[in-house]
């Protein structure tokens, strides 16, 4: 599906004569063009997953995060130009802290989500700057709110499931594994976090032996599959 | 100055506060409400500078009913006196200003906190303030039990406010008393003839 915005696309600041501003639309391109990054709710937590496509052997494991750390109890998972990921990634931990010194307590995150997409809102008004070409999802856990999960613009994958944490990140783990297509991309890393009961609120990356647990448990699935179809054949 | 007290309690607080303001030896208002809302179920109790109380009590209310709305949803008493703390604290030097915070959010329940001259905070079960606290430490270190009932806490307070109004000469008038719960608020006042008595030599 092509768009063409002849003339009309030039600018964020200007209205396509069908009410559309096409550089917001092109910079969702960017998002869809990019690999996938799931977050799941679940009755204890919220779980993390992204599928970082390795571009080079030369890269050290862990690099080129994709899953951030806003305030202890948040956690955000991106999509996109990291680029621009990191650059929000700030703004999201300013906006936490300049709150809590404010107020004394943790941001909500419906408020957080809220003041972000503004950040990100205010940069499709004008045509001095470009739309951000990531998107987000953020996802947090507390004893009162209990697990939350908030998109900025579409992106990703968001639903709940009746699972503790725990039995989660392997099935996170399973739909990355799925998600990933071999033919068109070659390598890729696993990066999974989670925040929870599992970790008293905590955002963290999945501790490494979970992790392996849970890709030796994604990539069983998978064989499992490929002979079940192969059997019906 | 005043006496000003706050008593959490299973289901809230109970508030409650003397009446007298003076400039110098003159009573300037005799049946002053010193018990200020804040938010629905928060309110502050005010002592020292009338001028400085108020000013820094309507801001705060302004901030709060802005977060509050932003938030869509009740503000917790934390904030509150967080905000108090934040402005109490800032200008320290030009104000005086010894504030009680007290109210109910669903996170916490009843809580009480005390921001005295000096911008500091602290939640406390049980806090006095004002000129006429000092007269009352006895009573309320001796006499507060933790779990008592909204009217015990009503009674204990009525109490120690009587006790403080009777021998401080910065306090007096009449005593006025706030319950305040999730259902909501109610308000007493307890005229100067009624107030609980005690021995005066």
């Amino acid at each position: 599906m092509s768009s063409i915005g002849t003339g009309y696309d030039l600018s964020a600041s200007t209205f396509s004569p069908d009410g559309r501003v096409f550089q917001v639309e092109y910079a969702m391109k960017a998002v869809e063009n990019s690999s996938t990054a799931i977050g799941i709710r679940c009755k204890d937590g919220v779980v993390f997953g992204v599928e970082k496509l390795v571009l080079s052997k030369l890269y050290e494991e862990g690099s080129n995060k994709r899953i951030f750390n806003i305030d202890r109890h948040v956690g955000m998972a991106v999509a996109g130009l990291l680029a621009d990921a990191r650059s929000l990634s700030e703004v999201a931990r300013e906006e936490a802290s300049n709150f809590r010194s404010n107020y004394g307590h943790d941001i909500p995150l419906k408020h957080l989500a809220d003041r972000v997409a503004m950040y990100v809102h205010a940069y499709t008004l004008y045509s001095a700057v470009r739309p951000f070409g990531c998107s987000f999802i953020l996802g947090s856990y507390d004893d009162d709110d209990g697990p939350q999960l908030y998109m900025v613009d579409p992106s990703g994958i968001s639903y709940m499931k009746e699972m503790t944490c725990r039995e989660l990140v392997k099935e996170v783990a399973k739909i990355i594994y799925i998600v990933h297509d071999e033919v068109k991309d070659k390598t890729f890393e696993l990066e999974l976090s989670w925040v929870g009961e599992v970790t008293k609120g905590r955002h963290e990356l999945v501790p490494k032996d979970i992790k392996e647990e849970a890709e030796k448990y994604a990539k069983e699935s998978l064989e499992e599959e490929d002979d079940s179809d192969e059997d019906n054949m | 100055l005043t006496t000003i007290m706050a008593v959490e309690f299973d289901d809230g607080v109970v508030i409650g506060a003397d009446s007298r303001t003076t400039t110098g030896a003159y009573i300037a208002n005799r049946v002053t409400d010193k018990l200020t809302p804040i938010h629905d179920r928060i309110f502050c109790c005010r002592s020292g500078s009338a001028a400085d109380t108020q000013a820094v009590a309507d801001a705060v209310s302004y901030q709060l009913g802005f977060h509050s709305i932003e938030l869509d949803e009740p503000p917790l008493v934390q904030t509150a006196a967080n905000l108090f703390k934040q402005m109490c604290y800032r200008y320290r030097e030009e104000l005086m200003a010894g504030i009680i915070v007290a109210g109910w959010d669903k996170r916490r329940g009843g809580q009480v906190y005390t921001v005295p001259m000096g911008g500091m905070l602290v939640r406390q079960p049980v806090s006095v303030g004002g000129s006429g606290s000092s007269y009352i430490y006895g009573f309320i270190d001796s006499n507060y039990r933790s779990g008592m009932s909204k009217e015990e806490c009503l009674r204990f307070t009525a109490e120690a406010l009587a006790l403080a109004m009777e021998r401080d000469g910065s306090s007096g008038g009449v005593a006025r008393l706030a319950a305040i719960t999730e259902a909501g608020l109610e308000r007493t006042v307890i005229l100067g003839n009624q107030l609980p008595t005690f021995f005066s030599a």
